[in-house]
């Protein structure tokens, strides 16, 4: 991998696996099969930066998010958090593994208790982790982490749904951010957000970033706002990572035929692109979960697909010739999107 | 089904030499102008749009772009017909198809309209297709309510089209229901819909916002080709600046209920001439740009009940001026052949020289 | 599973339009903190069927606490010398079959009725609830067990539960027929309780304070009782009118409360053979548990309406 980091990762992630049991029956369930939403991804977050998880719908990276943040528990692998593992960890040792890793979710409509004060909503961690903030001085922290992250601290007393929805992703962010976490999951932070505010919020979190010291762990769908805030990237697909590497990596020599595929999918808004793009139009639907093709997964969609992908699933790895791993018997670098650099 | 395509995109919606029989290819195949809708609630007046005009050439594609509350979707449903009345009502302006005035039409006239003339398609197809029925079932009814049809009939051309929309195995799905197709299929599904009866028009409302991006880039590409074949106009209503970059003629950009600036695509995102529009642009980050600067806009779009003074968006404009922002309403000015600009300075956004002050 | 990106449907786009949830913007147009609650009796103090209904339900609570407010007649004198007497100055409502007030006798009999009401209710919203929200919460076979429980007694017809129940004790007092009524008026809300929660259980802000370390006891009374509530009060306030009458039956029947104390079903019953000759000692009991039970129905309406999220 070119320009890997020698420290060790603050988070690794080995063999990850989450099956969903299928269950039939009325009053004692009986499993008939399982959807197999993660099956078995290996990644790393090293401290400061920000690790993109990318993919489409059923890829398994908002369970993946789930995972990290051990409100399932993985049917196999191991979470190593600064070495140690969190996979199978339960009450007391768990809870305080959760104050160093803290989660922003998606939709800022459902992801405050409306009856809630926003004060209280902040509050909260401090009243489930009662040493971190002696009772007294609770008040002033939450009123330091509303400005922090750009609200007004009087505002406290008011309920979720007297604020707008940029600004009540903030309030999770800073509800996030009180017990000083190493890393924040954020499960598709800006995708429920208009345009104009979701710039808002990106800057924001890298803001933070820079001012704590955090590392995230960014899923999304979408390619550009990852690009934007990511150092690294890992593309997602069926339960699988099917590519790594840094930002360059992924976005100026993607080799992975589905990275690709991605890639040039992404609208651009320039209209002197048009007709120039480089655009590979993926046929067919995703497989299901519970019923992944055999060998690579991706060979059903696949244009390189040869005999060998039914057979044999490739591994994860850095193939001749080429700087980063890729999960293709075919791996090969495409250009997909033409970079420019600004700035 | 397992091959993959790579084309070079031919640009859409350029009208072609063969016309529709009988008429003529620079007639306004649509017409909205000085289009008011209120809503009355009660918390007060909703202004939801205010004073929207543009025109659709047959083939061509408008889209109209906006963020939330920017009254996109109400002008939609206004031209549709189908607007909540109450507490929706349509105060002013006049909705011409082919010189036919839309909105004094008595109801069931203008149910023609609706789906033979012009027809639209909605973000979320799982809950705009019945569950309860087959797709077939839901295709054919345009078939059996507006043509008479019979029911094998309508079936046989529920096929067809299901056949034209590319859904794979088309003869053996034509009974399956919404839950069973993907969210792609399903919108594919909801534009065979639109399309059964020929219409000259679809709007587009939001059409690939619920989508993954490679399937919206499937959806589009649809869309395209289905236009180029039948000489369709499309209005595609979203705020997603990238798909309208590489798919629209010309845009109408909607704030607060008003259109803010028009232009065709090319020189919008070359050269915006309203502050809202350069400014929207400089805070999406772009897949093919490295150490982009996000630059925000400060503040959230107004409530509709309460919409600001003189100008709509001078409380979030980086170059508001005192008094003339904030106490008079701006016109739409004619800054070239084809593009309009509802901004005191924009002649100073168009050139730039508007950031130096 | 990846939820789709959010963006507004056309429907919800008008919403937006029409802006009925007075957002606060930057500008800070509402400056009092607004609870869904204080929002919800906002509407209600607007509401003149909540008004009537209020004001109904106050007043028959004043009168089961201090009926000596409103008569100075004993219930329980009784002069035969009156039988199915009308109406005579100081006796507005006339007398009954054994020559007793009626006025006084409706006064009086609203005690048994609301207590049976308050305390039924109490009862049923606490076990029905609990069983309903542990079972959600839970899940897996602890919810099977739970629901199949519910079930059981569910398929048990109220009244005639009720009375089978009734006809194991010899002797009759208010506490068997509060008993009774709440055996077998528990189920519903255990079920309305389920379903509110299992709904509520999945909300992100729940797994947002799941994410944070909450314990499960916080989770349930902190997030998710505060926003399942709502159904149930509903449905209890509306099932509170019911179970009055409820009680009135079962007195009506005979195996209610007993004769020695004052009842409005027990007046009913008694003024059956009446009927005929002197009907205004059937009509003011049954005129008293009438409005009595709409006063509740009216009030589980405007209460609906108010908590109502869609109409918010």
């Amino acid at each position: 991998m070119a320009a890997s980091r020698t420290d060790e990762p603050i988070l690794e992630v080995r063999g990850l696996v989450e099956h969903f049991p299928l269950t039939k029956g009325i009053l004692f369930k009986k499993q008939v099969g399982a959807v197999r939403a993660v099956d078995g991804i290996d990644m790393k977050l090293y401290k400061g930066e920000t690790l993109g998880l990318v993919g489409e719908s059923g890829c398994g990276k908002s369970t993946t998010a789930r995972l990290l943040m051990r409100l399932d528990k993985p049917t196999a692998g191991q979470i190593l958090f600064h070495g140690e593992d969190i996979a199978q960890l339960s009450g007391k040792a768990l809870k305080a593994v959760r104050r160093n890793i803290q989660i922003v979710l998606q939709d800022p409509y459902s992801s405050l208790n409306p009856r809630m004060t926003v004060g209280d909503i902040i509050a909260e961690p401090f009243q489930i982790h009662k040493d971190v903030a002696p009772k007294g001085s609770r008040r002033k922290m939450v009123q330091d982490l509303l400005e922090v992250v750009g609200l007004n601290p009087e505002h406290i007393h008011r309920y979720p749904h007297q604020f707008s929805g940029g600004q009540r992703q903030r309030i999770g962010i800073a509800r996030g951010l009180a017990l000083r976490p190493e890393i924040i999951v954020c499960d598709e932070p800006v995708s429920a957000l208009d345009v104009s505010v979701q710039a808002q919020v990106i800057n924001l979190f890298e803001k933070l970033q820079k001012e704590f010291g955090l590392s995230y762990v960014f899923i999304a769908h979408d390619l550009s706002v990852v690009r934007h805030i990511c150092s690294r990237v890992s593309v997602m697909y069926l339960g699988k990572i099917v590519e790594t590497g840094d930002e360059e990596q992924i976005y100026e020599r993607p080799t992975h035929p589905y990275t690709q595929a991605l890639l040039s999918a992404v609208p651009v808004p320039d209209p002197t692109l048009r007709g120039h793009r480089d655009q590979i139009m993926l046929e067919g639907d995703v497989p299901s979960p519970a019923n992944p093709p055999s060998g690579c997964r991706f060979r059903t969609r696949c244009w390189k697909v040869q005999d060998i992908c039914a057979v044999d699933e490739p591994e994860l790895i850095v193939h001749e010739g080429l700087d980063h791993p890729s999960a293709c018997h075919f791996a090969d670098i495409r250009r997909v999107i033409e970079t420019h650099v600004v700035g | 089904m397992s091959h993959t395509e790579t084309n070079t995109n031919p640009v859409p919606g350029i009208p072609v030499d063969d016309v529709r029989a009988g008429e003529d290819p620079n007639a306004l195949v649509l017409d909205v102008e000085n289009l008011h809708v209120e809503f009355r609630t009660r918390d007060g007046v909703a202004k939801a749009v205010n004073g929207v005009s543009f025109d659709l050439r047959p083939g061509e594609t408008l889209a109209i772009l906006g963020e939330s509350g920017s009254g996109k979707s109400v002008t939609a449903q206004a031209i549709m017909g189908i607007l909540d009345t109450p507490p929706g009502y349509v105060t002013q302006g006049s909705v011409r198809f082919r010189g036919t005035e839309l909105l004094t039409l008595p109801e069931k006239a203008r149910r023609r309209y609706r789906g033979e003339k012009i027809s639209m398609i909605f973000q979320d197809a799982l809950s705009s297709l019945n569950p309860v029925y087959s797709v077939g079932f839901q295709i054919g009814e345009m078939f059996r309510v507006h043509r008479g049809a019979s029911r094998g009939d309508a079936k046989k051309k529920a096929i067809e089209l299901m056949d034209r929309v590319h859904i794979p195995a088309a003869h053996d799905r034509v009974n399956d229901f919404p839950h069973q197709f993907s969210g792609g299929m399903r919108q594919r599904i909801m534009i065979a819909i639109a399309l059964a009866l020929d219409p000259e028009i679809i709007i587009a409302d939001e059409p690939t916002t619920a989508l993954d991006v490679t399937v919206q880039a499937q959806v589009m590409q649809l869309l395209a080709d289905l236009q180029v074949e039948s000489k369709m106009g499309l209005i595609l209503i979203t705020h997603d600046l990238g798909v309208v970059a590489d798919v629209a003629d010309k845009i109408a950009v909607m704030y607060a209920g008003s259109l803010i600036e028009n232009a065709p695509a090319l020189d919008l995102y070359g050269s915006p001439a309203h502050p809202y529009t350069e400014r929207l642009l400089a805070a999406i980050p772009r897949v093919d740009l490295k150490g982009q600067e996000l630059y925000t806009i400060k503040g959230i779009p107004p409530n509709l009940t309460h919409i600001p003074t003189g100008c709509a968006f001078h409380p979030r404009c980086p170059y508001a001026q005192r008094p003339i922002c904030v106490e008079q309403v701006p016109s739409l000015h004619d800054v070239s052949e084809g593009r309009r600009s509802a901004c005191h300075f924009w002649k100073e956004t168009l050139d730039g020289s508007i950031k130096n002050r | 599973m990846h939820e789709p990106p959010k963006t507004l449907t056309p429907s919800e786009d008008v919403a937006t339009a029409a802006l009925t949830l007075g957002v606060a913007a930057d500008t800070g147009s509402s400056d009092k903190p607004r609870s869904l609650w204080s929002d919800a009796w906002h509407d209600l103090r607007r509401n003149p069927m909540f008004i009537v209904s209020a004001a109904l339900i106050v007043l028959l609570i004043v009168v089961a606490a201090f009926p000596g407010l409103f008569t100075s007649t004993d219930p329980k004198f009784c002069d035969l010398t009156h039988y199915n007497g009308g109406r005579a100055p100081g006796h507005p409502f006339g007398f009954d079959r054994q020559g007793c007030d009626i006025y006084s006798r409706v006064i009086y009999g609203a005690r048994a009725s609301v207590t049976v009401g308050i305390l039924v209710t109490s009862g049923v919203v606490l076990i029905g609830g609990a069983i309903g929200a542990l079972a959600a919460f839970y899940g897996g076979v602890v919810d099977s067990l739970l629901s199949r429980f519910v079930d059981v007694f569910f398929a048990i017809p109220l009244l005639l539960g009720a009375i089978v129940f009734l006809q194991a004790f010899p002797f009759r007092n208010i506490w068997t027929v509060i008993a009774a009524i709440m055996l077998l008026g528990w189920p519903q809300m255990a079920r309305i309780m389920r379903g509110a929660v299992i709904s509520v259980k999945e909300s992100d802000f729940v797994t947002a304070a799941r994410a944070l370390g909450a314990s499960d006891m916080r989770i349930l009374g902190r997030h998710i009782l505060p926003n399942a509530i709502a159904p149930v009060i509903v449905v209890a306030t509306i099932s509170l009118g019911l179970f009055i009458v409820l009680e009135a039956t079962l007195s009506f029947l005979g195996i209610g409360l007993p004769s020695s104390t004052v009842s409005w079903g027990g007046d009913i019953n008694d003024a059956q053979s009446s009927l005929r000759s002197a009907p205004h000692v059937l009509l003011f009991p049954s005129v008293a548990l009438s409005i009595t039970v709409l006063a509740f129905m009216l009030l589980g309406d405007a209460v609906r309406d108010a908590l109502d999220p869609k109409l918010r």
